[in-house]
C-alpha cells in the first residue's frame, strides 16, 4: 500500500515539476515584445551596446586634444600576443630635463583578443575599451590603428 | 457544380456524376483516383512547408527568439527556399550502403504517412476511406513506418544511422502499445471503430467531455505516446543532434532526407488529426447540452475550420512541449512506457469500462 502512494505521488510530483516548465517557456511564448534577438542592421541608429562590451582599445582625448598616456610601456609588456606596439620619444622641459614621452601607441586590431589586461594594467588610465564593433575593412593593414590622435600631448598633472 | 462550406458531400457527388455521365465507369474511377492523389499531394506538400515554417517560429517565440525573418515578410518563405534547396541537392549513396534498401527506406515513410492520412474526415464529406475498422487501420499502419526507420538506418551502413534506427525501433515498438490502448479506452466510450461513427457520436458532446476523468487521461496518454511515435522531442533521442549526428537519416541528403523531413511533419499532423477526431469530436463544433443560441452560433463556422483550429491546437501543444522538455534517456524512455504509463492505461480502461457500464458519463 505504501509503495502503491509513493508511486502515485511520484506521478503527480513529476507533472507538477513538468507544468511548472510549461509555464515558463508560455511566459515567453505570450511575452513576444521582451525577446532578446535585435534585427541588427534595421535598428543600427537605435542600437545600444552594454558599457561592458569590449569593441576595441581606444585612447579618450579631452577637448585641447590632450590625452593621459605617459609611454611607460605597461601595456605592451602586459599584452600576451603582442598587439601593443609603444614608440616614445624624449622631450626636454622648460626645467631643461629630459622627459620621455609617446610618439605612437600602435595597436593591432585584428591580432587583439579584447582580454581587457592592457585597460586594467594601465596606471594612469589612458586606454579604455570603446563599443565600437563594426571593424570590417577591405585591407588588413588598416587594422593596425595609432591610438593617440596626430599633434596631441600629454594632459597636465599626469605623472608615471 | 453545388458546393457548400459546411458539408462537401454535395460537392463530391456532383463531381462524381458529371464525370459517369460522361466517361465509363473505369475512366471516371481512374480521373476520381488522380483528382484525390493530387489534392493529397498538394495539401501534404503545402501543409508540410506550413508545419516546418510554425514550428520555427514557435520555438524561437519559446525561446524568446523570433525565428526566420529575413525571407519574405516575417521569414514567409523561408521553408520555400529551403524545400528548392534540398530539391538541388544531389544525391549521394555511400559506397558501402545496400542500396536497393537505401533508397526503398524513404518511400516507405512517407507512403504509409499518406495512407494513414486517407482515413482523417477534414470535414463532412471530405474523407477518402470510411473503413469499419478505421481506428484499427490508423494503429497497424502507422506501425509499419517503423520498417522505414529501421531500413533507412540497417542499409546506410553507418554506426550513427544504425544506433539511431534501433533506439527508434524499441520506442516505437513500446509506445505503440499505449497509442492503442489509450483509443481502446475511447473504442469502449464511442461502440465503434469507424472513423465516420465516431465524429458522428460526438454531435451533442466530445469525448473528452462526455468520458471527463478517464478520457482526460486517455487523451493525455495519447498525446505523449503520439509525440513518442513521430520521434520529436522530447522522445527524439532517434535523431539525437549532439549524440547521433541525424540518427536514421545521417546518410541521406537531398530529396530523399526531404522525405525523412516531410513524413515527421506528417506524422505530427496525423497524431494531431487523430487526438482532434477521437478525443475533440473531428469536424464537430464545440456544443454545450441546452444552450441553444451558443450552438447555433457555433454551427455557423464550417466544419472545416473546426478540425484545423483543433489540429493546429494540438499540435502547438505539442510543440509547447517539444520546446520545453529536455530529451530523455534510452533507459528512461523505456521506464516511462512500461513502469508509468502502460500501468495507468490498464488501469484507465477499467474506469471507462466501469463508466460506461454503470452510464456514468455525461
Amino acid at each position: 500500500m505504501k509503495s502503491i502512494i509513493s508511486y502515485i505521488t511520484e506521478i503527480l510530483k513529476g507533472v507538477w515539476t513538468l507544468l511548472t516548465g510549461m509555464k515558463v517557456t508560455a511566459k515567453y511564448f505570450f511575452t513576444p515584445w521582451k525577446h532578446v534577438t535585435q534585427q541588427y542592421p534595421e535598428n543600427r541608429l537605435t542600437l545600444k551596446i552594454a558599457d561592458r562590451f569590449r569593441g576595441e582599445v581606444i585612447m579618450p582625448h579631452n577637448e585641447n586634444n590632450e590625452h593621459k598616456c605617459t609611454g611607460c610601456g605597461i601595456c605592451e609588456i602586459n599584452c600576451p600576443n603582442g598587439s601593443i606596439e609603444i614608440i616614445t620619444k624624449t622631450l626636454m622641459t622648460d626645467e631643461g630635463k629630459k622627459k620621455r614621452a609617446i610618439d605612437q601607441h600602435i595597436y593591432h586590431l585584428g591580432m587583439c583578443t579584447f582580454c581587457n589586461l592592457c585597460v586594467k594594467a594601465c596606471p594612469t588610465g589612458a586606454i579604455v575599451m570603446g563599443q565600437k564593433f563594426e571593424h570590417a575593412v577591405w585591407d588588413r593593414s588598416k587594422l593596425t590603428k595609432v591610438l593617440n590622435q596626430p599633434g596631441s600631448k600629454i594632459m597636465e598633472g599626469v605623472k608615471d | 457544380m453545388a458546393f457548400n462550406i459546411y458539408d462537401f458531400t454535395t460537392l463530391t457527388k456532383s463531381i462524381h456524376e458529371g464525370l459517369s455521365s460522361q466517361l465509363s465507369p473505369t475512366a471516371t474511377l481512374a480521373i476520381e483516383w488522380t483528382i484525390v492523389g493530387l489534392a493529397y499531394l498538394l495539401f501534404v506538400a503545402l501543409f508540410g512547408l506550413f508545419l516546418v515554417y510554425a514550428e520555427r517560429k514557435v520555438c524561437a517565440a519559446f525561446q524568446q527568439r523570433m525565428g526566420p525573418m529575413r525571407v519574405g515578410p516575417w521569414g514567409l518563405l523561408q521553408t520555400i527556399a529551403d524545400f528548392i534547396k534540398l530539391l538541388m541537392k544531389e544525391l549521394i549513396t555511400p559506397r558501402d550502403a545496400d542500396k536497393f534498401l537505401y533508397n526503398l527506406a524513404p518511400f516507405i515513410v512517407i507512403i504509409v504517412s499518406f495512407l494513414v492520412i486517407s482515413v482523417i474526415p477534414f470535414a463532412p464529406g471530405l474523407s477518402t476511406f470510411d473503413f469499419d475498422i478505421g481506428i484499427f487501420f490508423v494503429t497497424a499502419v502507422s506501425s509499419v513506418g517503423v520498417i522505414g526507420i529501421l531500413l533507412a538506418g540497417w542499409s546506410s551502413n553507418n554506426k550513427y544511422s544504425l544506433i539511431g534506427a534501433m533506439r527508434s525501433g524499441a520506442q516505437i515498438v513500446s509506445y505503440e502499445l499505449s497509442v492503442g490502448l489509450s483509443l481502446i479506452t475511447m473504442i469502449i466510450l464511442a461502440e465503434t471503430m469507424q472513423i465516420s461513427g465516431i465524429v458522428e457520436g460526438q454531435r451533442e458532446m466530445w469525448f473528452i467531455f462526455k468520458g471527463h476523468i478517464p478520457a482526460v487521461i486517455a487523451f493525455l496518454v495519447f498525446i505523449i505516446a503520439g509525440t513518442a511515435e513521430t520521434n520529436r522531442g522530447p522522445f527524439d533521442l532517434a535523431e539525437a543532434e549532439s549524440e547521433l549526428t541525424a540518427g536514421f537519416h545521417t546518410e541521406y541528403s537531398g530529396i530523399k532526407f526531404a522525405f525523412f523531413f516531410l513524413a515527421e511533419y506528417i506524422n505530427l499532423f496525423i497524431v494531431a488529426a487523430m487526438a482532434t477526431t477521437v478525443f475533440l469530436g473531428g469536424w464537430m463544433p464545440l456544443h454545450f447540452g441546452d444552450f441553444e443560441g451558443f450552438n447555433q452560433i457555433m454551427d455557423l463556422i464550417p466544419g472545416l475550420f473546426w478540425f484545423f483550429f483543433k489540429v493546429l491546437g494540438v499540435i502547438f501543444l505539442m510543440m509547447w512541449f517539444k520546446w520545453t522538455f529536455p530529451r530523455l534517456r534510452v533507459d528512461q524512455i523505456l521506464n516511462l512506457e512500461w513502469k508509468y504509463l502502460l500501468p495507468i492505461n490498464l488501469f484507465n480502461i477499467l474506469l471507462m469500462a466501469a463508466v460506461v457500464l454503470f452510464g456514468l458519463h455525461f
